[in-house]
C-alpha cells in the first residue's frame, strides 16, 4: 500500500565497506562529540545550590501582602477559594475589634487562613479573582517539597509576607533564606546558600 | 366571575391575558419573562414599590382604546395594565439606558464593600449592577457614611449600603403589631432608623433581614461565619405554634450557620418566619428536613456543589460513620 505520508524509507540490506567493517572512524567520530561537549557550555546547573531567575511572570508560592501601613490586605472574601479549581484554598474570617485597626485593612480578616500545597496547581487564579490584590504568587519560589503531608498546608505564618514591600509586589515572606530554611536540620544547606547568594 | 374579561398585554412582542388590576410587573412575571429588576417592590408588602425606578419601561400604546404611547418611562410595578397595552422592556434601548443611570444612582452612596458584605452572592443590587451597572463611577465627592447599629440582639442595621427601598418599614407595618421603626430626615439624608436606637422586639422582626434587597439589615448570628455560596440551602420545616415553620436552612458541613424564609423565584419570602425559627433553633435535630434547595445554575451559590453521590467508603469504620442518623446525608436519603 502506498505511504500516506510519503515519509517512509526502504531498508537497506547493503553490505558494509571495508572503511565501515573496522569500525574505528566511527568510534573516533562518536569520541570527538563527547570531548567536545567537555568543553562546551554547560547546559544543567547544580540545584539546588544554584537556582535560575524565574521570569517575571512565574507563578511559584503564594504570598498575602500588606499594605502601606502594615496592614493585612485579606478580607476573607473567598473568592480564591471559588476561583480554586483545585479547592485547595480555606478560610475562616472574623470581625476586627477595637484596637486591632492597624493589623487588619477591613472590619473583616482572616482569622485563618490556609493553602494545601498538595492541591494546588499554581494556575494563579486566585490572584486574579483577588478585590482586594491581598493574594499574589511569588517568582521566586517553586512549589515545596516537604517530608511530611502536614507541613505542606501552608497556614498564614507561612503567607502573610513579614513586612511590607512596594517595591516588589511579588515579593513576600520575608528573606528569602529564612523562608526556605525555617528548620534547623537545613543550617548546613543555609550557610551554602548563602556562600553563593554572596558571591 | 365570568364577565371579568381578561385583558390582552403585550410585552417584548409576547401576549399575556391578566386580570383588570394587575400591574405591568405582575403581568410579566405571569409571562415568565422580560420582567423587570425590582428593587423597591414586594408582592406581600402592601404599598411598596415606586421608589427605585429600576423597573421603569416604556409603554409604546396605552390601551386598544387609546393607543398613544406614554410619555416618559414608567414604573411599572405601579402602573396598572389597560387593554391591548404594549410594553417594551429589554427591546427598548431607551429602557436599558435608563435603568443604567438608575443602577448609577443607586450605587452612589452604597459602598463597595461586597468582600466584607455578608449579603454578597444573593444580593439584588450586586446582580442589578452586574447587569445594568457601568463599569466605573462617575461619582468623585464623599459617600455618605454611619455608623453601624445594633437593632436588637440579633439584627445589625448597616445604613451606608443601604438603598432606602422602604420595604424593612412596610414589613414592620404590616407584619408587626407595632411600629418601631421608620425613616428619618428627607431627601439625601433619609435614613433608616429607630427613635433613639430602640430595640426591635417583636417576634417576626427577623423578617427585615430577608426582605432587604442589599446588606443593610444582616443577621448578627451569622455575621462573617461565612460566604453565602459556601454554605449549602436545604429545606426544612418544624412544628412552629407562632409561624408556618417552612424554612430554608443553610449548611457548611454539619452545621446548621443561618435560617431563612423560603423564597420564590423572584427572591420574595414564602412566608414571614418567626425570630424562634430564624435565630434560635440551629440544631439539625430541631427540623425535618425536606430536601436540598434547587439553585439557578447560574448563581454562585450552586459553585463547587458536586450533585454526583459519593462512592461507599473503602474502610469499614467510616462506612458505619457514614451511615449513622444525625447526619444530614442520612435524612436526605
Amino acid at each position: 500500500m502506498q505511504s500516506l505520508s510519503n515519509r517512509s524509507k526502504q531498508v537497506s540490506q547493503k553490505e558494509m565497506t571495508f572503511m565501515e567493517s573496522i569500525y574505528l572512524p566511527a568510534i573516533i567520530g562518536g569520541l570527538m562529540i563527547t570531548i567536545r561537549h567537555f568543553f562546551a557550555k554547560k547546559i544543567t546547573i547544580r540545584y539546588p545550590e544554584i537556582k535560575k531567575l524565574f521570569s517575571k511572570n512565574w507563578r511559584g508560592v503564594h504570598v498575602l501582602k500588606k499594605d502601606e501601613q502594615g496592614r493585612e490586605r485579606c478580607t476573607a472574601c473567598g473568592l480564591c477559594a471559588l476561583s480554586c479549581p483545585a479547592e485547595a484554598i480555606t478560610m475562616e474570617a472574623a470581625e476586627r475589634k477595637k484596637g486591632e485597626e492597624n493589623l487588619y485593612r477591613e472590619e473583616k480578616y482572616a482569622a485563618r487562613y490556609e493553602i494545601n500545597m498538595l492541591r494546588c496547581i499554581f494556575c494563579g487564579l486566585c490572584e486574579e479573582a483577588c478585590p482586594k490584590e491581598a493574594i499574589f504568587l511569588t517568582n521566586e519560589e517553586l512549589a515545596p517539597s516537604r517530608m511530611d503531608r502536614g507541613e505542606l498546608i501552608f497556614g498564614k505564618d507561612k503567607l502573610v509576607e513579614k513586612q511590607h514591600d512596594p517595591d516588589n509586589k511579588k515579593r513576600g515572606g520575608g528573606p528569602l533564606e529564612e523562608r526556605l530554611f525555617h528548620s534547623k536540620e537545613n543550617s548546613s544547606y543555609k550557610s551554602t546558600f548563602e556562600g553563593i547568594s554572596n558571591s | 366571575m365570568s364577565e371579568i374579561s381578561l385583558f390582552k398585554v403585550t410585552i417584548d412582542g409576547e401576549e399575556v391575558e391578566v386580570a383588570p388590576g394587575t400591574t405591568i410587573l405582575q403581568a410579566a412575571r405571569q409571562l415568565g419573562k422580560h420582567v423587570p429588576p425590582a428593587m423597591c417592590y414586594y408582592t406581600k408588602l402592601q404599598g411598596s414599590g415606586g421608589k427605585c425606578r429600576t423597573c421603569i419601561v416604556k409603554v409604546t400604546a396605552g390601551s386598544t382604546k387609546d393607543p398613544r404611547p406614554m410619555p416618559k418611562l414608567v414604573a411599572s410595578c405601579r402602573t396598572p395594565v389597560m387593554d391591548g397595552m404594549v410594553v417594551a422592556n429589554e427591546t427598548s434601548p431607551e429602557v436599558i439606558e435608563a435603568r443604567k443611570g438608575v443602577t448609577e444612582f443607586l450605587l452612589i452612596n452604597h459602598p463597595l464593600d461586597c468582600p466584607i458584605c455578608d449579603q454578597a452572592g444573593e444580593c439584588h443590587l450586586q446582580d442589578l449592577g452586574y447587569e445594568h451597572g457601568a463599569q466605573k463611577t462617575r461619582y468623585d465627592f464623599e459617600r455618605r457614611t454611619f455608623d453601624k447599629i445594633d437593632i436588637g440582639p440579633y439584627v445589625q442595621l448597616h445604613m451606608t449600603r443601604c438603598i432606602l427601598c422602604y420595604r424593612c418599614v412596610y414589613t414592620a407595618d404590616q407584619i408587626t403589631d407595632k411600629r418601631v421603626h421608620g425613616v428619618l430626615d428627607r431627601g439625601d439624608h433619609s435614613e433608616i432608623s429607630t427613635y433613639i436606637e430602640k430595640a426591635i422586639t417583636n417576634d417576626f422582626s427577623g423578617n427585615v433581614i430577608d426582605v432587604c434587597p442589599v446588606g443593610a439589615l444582616t443577621d448578627k448570628t451569622f455575621r462573617f461565619k461565612s460566604r453565602v455560596w459556601f454554605t449549602k440551602p436545604v429545606y426544612a420545616h418544624r412544628n412552629c405554634p407562632k409561624c408556618t415553620g417552612k424554612v430554608t436552612l443553610w449548611y457548611k458541613g454539619d452545621d446548621v450557620l443561618r435560617v431563612t424564609g423560603r423564597k420564590d423565584k423572584w427572591g420574595e419570602l414564602e412566608d414571614f418566619i418567626c425570630n424562634t425559627c430564624r435565630f434560635e433553633t440551629k440544631k439539625t435535630a430541631d427540623w425535618v428536613i425536606e430536601g436540598v434547595v434547587n439553585v439557578d445554575r447560574h448563581s454562585v451559590i450552586s459553585q463547587n456543589k458536586y450533585t454526583l453521590k459519593a462512592e461507599k467508603p473503602v474502610v469499614p469504620e467510616l462506612a458505619s460513620k457514614h451511615t449513622g442518623e444525625g447526619t444530614w446525608d442520612h435524612q436526605l436519603k
